[in-house]
Order: structure tokens, then C-alpha cells, then sequence
């Protein structure tokens, strides 16, 4: 139990360093950024000498030091303003609003598939013991490992299917090859061998003997398939003209809007970390069930 | 060496010598325009056709395999001494420079790899020349790709610190700075490789996504991800296959690393 709470404590502190750490960064690039210091009104014809010298002395007064800048970011953030895209000219918070519905169902849907697929495959794999279904199930998910991301978020647009398959078909290989490792180093083990002699159905050997062997491990692996997938994202959605989160963080790189960059990458950062977390917490639950 | 682990080897010695070779296979350089014949299909002249600039595609792929291929194992040397450097030391160390060391890594680790790259990437200057945006973007790839490793070397550091020969050579008298130098860094050694070989691969593959993104290799230089950016505008499999040559290339060399590398894949415990 100590363990436990000890690690929680430890995921927690993680991820409060990276929401500091990452907002110190996005607050130094956001004062950075050119045209931090400048305000369009005072090109406005209209305004004549005093108006223009009466806002520059009230922006004059709300400057701040980087530090206070930081804290008065920060404060903002946590408030739920995330600031101005300089190239969209929109509050971060209502694109992100706008465009993470599609993401998360494309995250969802791809690495839904993927898991599928990867534990449809090493299951078979383990259970036939076939060296040719072996061989041919890592050329397939080595032929994948092998093409970059962005080539089948291409072909996905080529072929004309939806996006989630490309993603799905990025992580497969990565997780397949875990699972089918791992598969097969806990069918070999004596007591599966012990428990098929005893006639024990397949199903049985699966629910009770493997899976709370594999499950730990396999979680971790999720937390991690979740990284790839979101990665993944980003040459996916670019290139299959789908607006979603990733999409926005390309067109920002693009157009060097390093705010809108740094607190995208910041909310993803929380979230793979979030789930890799959670992950590590819930194996090392079913690790102590198990002992 | 398996029959499988001796055709990578000849496959990668095929691709790296027609690269080498570039200057005298090529019928010009990467950047000469044939302004008459735009866009066109393969001929006797142009192996692969000419891209939408007239650019003999050949030629580019040519010297866009000698980019890729040179500076991914350039990136990837310097990742690998920045982890064994930062790893190594820390796994040397032990206690809290461990432990910071590897929070850093583990935060890193967590960070989408491409979200990490579009980012690092904008931080820098997207119009510079193409000599610098080759630079830029395999320096970067060496700059962030170094965590992965670093974990593997302080562990194996961490090991070694503890191991009965270190002990001895520190009763001994040696100091610590020496102790590294003589007995830790020699025995990082096949670590050191084994993530070398194992990084080349994930530069080439990572490079390849940049540049199709567009945050890779500028023009009119090119690279495997520039080349690659070409099947953006194709409308069906069969209607110009020629212009599949770099990816069948690029996964050739990968695929070829990757059965180098098959006996270096960790197996779960």
C-alpha cells in the first residue's frame, strides 16, 4: 500500500513539474515572440499623438518582469485562458475546444484497432505454434515498422480510408511485437504446458493464467501506445486534411506560432503522461493482486 | 551471420555505394532543370522521369540517399555520446544525480517524438538555406534522440558501478574521474553500439516524416522525406509508380538495419 501511494505521489509530482516547467517555457517563448511588445491600435490613422503616447504609457505600466509575467501566465492558464494564437488570431482554449473532439476519436478509434489487431495476431501466433504464421505475422508488422507515418497517412488519403486506420496501422507494429514476445514467453512456461496436459480448454488457460501474468506489462505498453498514437496524429491529420489537435500543432510549426505550439505540446505532454501513469498505478495494482 | 542478416548487408552496401557513387551514376546534378521535359515519365535519359520542375528524379534520389544516409548515422553518434554521457555519468554517479537524471529522460521519454521535433524544429528559423536546414534537422534529431539510449547506458552503468572489478580498482586507489575513464566507459562499449545501430533507423524514418511535413530538408536539396513529399499529389497507386522508387528504397534500408539489429531487440522478461 506504501508502494502504491508512493508511486501515485511520484506520478503526481511528475506531472505538476511538467505543467511548471512547460508553463515557464510557453511564458518565455509568448514574451519572445515577435510582436510581443507592440500594440495595433497605435497604427490606427484615427488616433492622434496623445491617444497613441496614453497607450503605450498603459502598456508601459503592465510590463512586467519575466518572472511576474510567468505568475500572471500562470494565473490566466489556470483560469482557462491559454492566450492568443498569433497566426489564427483565436483564444487557444476555443480552437482546442473546436478541434480535440476530433482527435480523441481518432486516437480512440486507432489505437482501439491497433490493440485489436496486435492481440487478435499474438494470440493466434502462441496458440498455433506455427513458424510460418510467426514469420508472416513479423514481415507484416516489420513492413509497417518500416514505413514513416507520414507515408501512410498518404496512402491512407490514396486509398480513401479513414484516418484512424492509418493510425492503427502505426502502433500495431510497435505493440504487436511486445505482445506476441510476451505471448509466447508465457505460453511457454511449465504451468501452461501443466495446465493444457490436465485438459484445461484454452479459454480457461487464457483467463486465468496468462492474462494476470501479461496484464501488468501490457498496460505499461498501452500507456505507451498512447504516446505513439498521439504522435502519430500529427502527419495523420496534416496530410488527411482532418482539423483536429495535431493538425493545429503542424500549422502552428508551420506559421512558428510558438505560443499555440508550446501549450499544445504542454496539454500532450499531460495527457501521454497522464496515461502512462495511470497505467503504472493500475499494473502495479493487478502485480500486488497477483502476488 | 544468417542468410537474411547477409542480404541486409549487401542490400545496404548496394544502396551506400550508388550513393557514393552519385556524381558519376547521375546523369546531372540534384538541382539541374530540364525545362522541356517537366513532369515526365521514365525514359532512357531520365531512369525514374523528372519531377514537376524537371529535375531528374533519379539523380535526386541518388544524392538524397547519400544525405539521408550520411547525416542519420552522423545524428546518431552524437546522440549516442550524449547518452553515454549524460547516462553513463549518472548511472556512474548513482543517488540523486540518477535520479534527477532519469526524471529528465522519463519526461523527455513521454513526449510524443514528433511533437518533440515539429516543436524543437519551429523554435528555430524555417527560411535558411537548404546547407543549414540539413544541419537543423539532423542536429535535431541527434539533440532530442538521445533519452532512449541514455536509459539503457545508466542502467549498465549503474551495474557496473557495483561490480566486483570496479570495487576493486576503487580499494585500489583509483579516483573516480579515472575509474570512469579506464573501467566504466570501455565497457559501455557493445551498450554504446548496439544504441548507435538502433538509432540510425528511427533518424532515417524521423527525418523522412519532416520532410514530408515540410519541416525537414529545404529545397532544392534533397533527402529522402523532400523526395517522399512528391507522393502528395498522386491521385492513384498505379497512375505513376515510379514515384514509389524512395519509399521502396527507404524501407529497403530500414527493414535492412532491422534485421541487422534483430539479435539487439529486447525480448520481455
Amino acid at each position: 500500500m506504501r508502494n502504491l501511494q508512493r508511486k501515485i505521489v511520484g506520478h503526481a509530482l511528475a506531472l505538476l513539474a511538467t505543467v511548471l516547467l512547460g508553463g515557464l517555457l510557453s511564458a518565455t517563448l509568448v514574451r519572445l515572440a515577435p510582436g510581443f511588445d507592440t500594440d495595433e491600435r497605435e497604427l490606427d490613422p484615427h488616433l492622434n499623438a496623445q491617444s497613441v503616447q496614453a497607450l503605450r504609457d498603459a502598456r508601459q505600466k503592465q510590463k512586467h518582469s519575466l518572472l511576474q509575467f510567468y505568475f500572471s501566465y500562470m494565473k490566466e492558464a489556470l483560469r482557462g485562458d491559454l492566450g492568443t494564437s498569433l497566426s489564427l488570431g483565436q483564444p487557444v482554449r476555443d480552437l482546442l475546444r473546436d478541434r480535440t473532439p476530433l482527435t480523441l476519436r481518432l486516437l480512440s478509434v486507432g489505437l482501439g484497432l491497433a490493440w485489436m489487431l496486435s492481440l487478435t495476431l499474438a494470440l493466434t501466433a502462441a496458440w498455433m505454434r506455427l513458424s510460418i504464421y510467426d514469420a508472416l505475422t513479423t514481415i507484416i508488422s516489420g513492413a509497417f515498422l518500416c514505413i514513416p507515418a507520414a507515408v501512410l497517412a498518404l496512402l491512407s488519403v490514396l486509398w480513401n480510408v479513414p484516418g484512424s486506420l492509418a493510425i492503427a496501422l502505426i502502433v500495431f507494429p510497435h505493440t504487436f511485437r511486445y505482445s506476441r514476445n510476451l505471448l509466447a514467453k508465457v505460453y511457454s512456461r511449465p504451468h501452461i504446458t501443466a495446465a493444457r496436459a490436465k485438459g484445461l480448454g484454452e479459454a480457461h488457460i487464457l483467463f486465468w493464467h496468462v492474462v494476470p501474468v501479461v496484464a501488468p506489462q501490457l498496460l505499461a505498453v498501452a500507456g505507451v501506445s498512447v504516446s505513439i498514437a498521439v504522435g502519430a496524429a500529427i502527419p495523420v491529420e496534416a496530410l488527411c486534411g482532418l482539423p483536429g489537435v495535431g493538425q493545429l500543432a503542424w500549422q502552428a510549426a508551420l506559421a512558428r506560432d510558438l505560443p499555440l505550439l508550446m501549450t499544445i505540446t504542454i496539454l500532450v505532454t499531460l495527457v501521454t503522461l497522464l496515461a502512462n501513469s495511470g497505467a503504472d498505478v493500475i499494473g502495479h495494482v493487478l502485480q500486488r493482486q497477483e502476488a | 551471420m544468417s542468410l537474411g542478416q547477409k542480404l541486409a548487408c549487401a542490400i545496404l552496401v548496394l544502396v551506400l555505394g550508388a550513393s557514393a557513387a552519385a556524381n558519376w551514376l547521375a546523369p546531372a546534378g540534384y538541382a539541374k532543370q530540364y525545362r522541356e521535359a517537366t513532369d515526365a515519365p521514365p525514359s532512357h535519359i531520365h531512369w525514374l522521369g523528372t519531377d514537376e520542375l524537371g529535375r531528374d528524379r533519379f539523380a535526386r534520389v541518388l544524392y538524397g540517399t547519400r544525405i539521408s544516409l550520411l547525416l542519420a548515422p552522423a545524428a546518431a553518434l552524437f546522440s549516442t555520446l550524449m547518452a553515454a554521457f549524460i547516462g553513463g555519468l549518472a548511472g556512474y554517479l548513482g543517488g540523486s544525480w540518477a535520479r534527477i537524471a532519469m526524471a529528465v529522460t522519463d519526461l523527455f521519454l513521454s513526449l510524443p517524438w514528433l511533437f518533440l521535433l515539429i516543436t524543437a524544429r519551429a523554435l528555430m528559423p524555417l527560411n535558411v538555406s537548404p546547407l543549414v536546414s540539413v544541419l537543423v534537422t539532423f542536429l535535431l534529431l541527434g539533440l532530442l534522440g538521445w533519452t532512449a539510449a541514455a536509459r539503457v547506458l545508466c542502467s549498465t552503468a549503474a551495474a557496473l558501478r557495483t561490480s566486483d572489478f570496479v570495487r576493486q580498482a576503487r580499494a585500489a586507489g583509483l579516483t573516480r574521474q579515472r575509474l570512469f575513464w579506464m573501467h566504466v566507459v570501455p565497457n559501455l562499449k557493445p551498450a554504446l553500439y548496439a544504441q548507435f545501430w538502433i538509432s540510425i533507423p528511427v533518424f532515417i524514418l524521423s527525418e523522412a516524416n519532416l520532410g514530408i511535413l515540410g519541416l525537414g530538408v529545404a529545397e532544392p536539396m534533397p533527402s529522402w522525406g523532400s523526395l517522399l513529399k512528391e507522393l502528395e499529389g498522386l491521385v492513384s497507386v498505379g497512375e505513376e509508380p515510379w514515384k514509389f522508387v524512395p519509399l521502396i528504397l527507404l524501407a529497403l534500408v530500414v527493414t535492412s538495419f532491422q534485421i541487422l539489429l534483430s539479435k539487439h531487440e529486447e525480448v520481455p522478461a
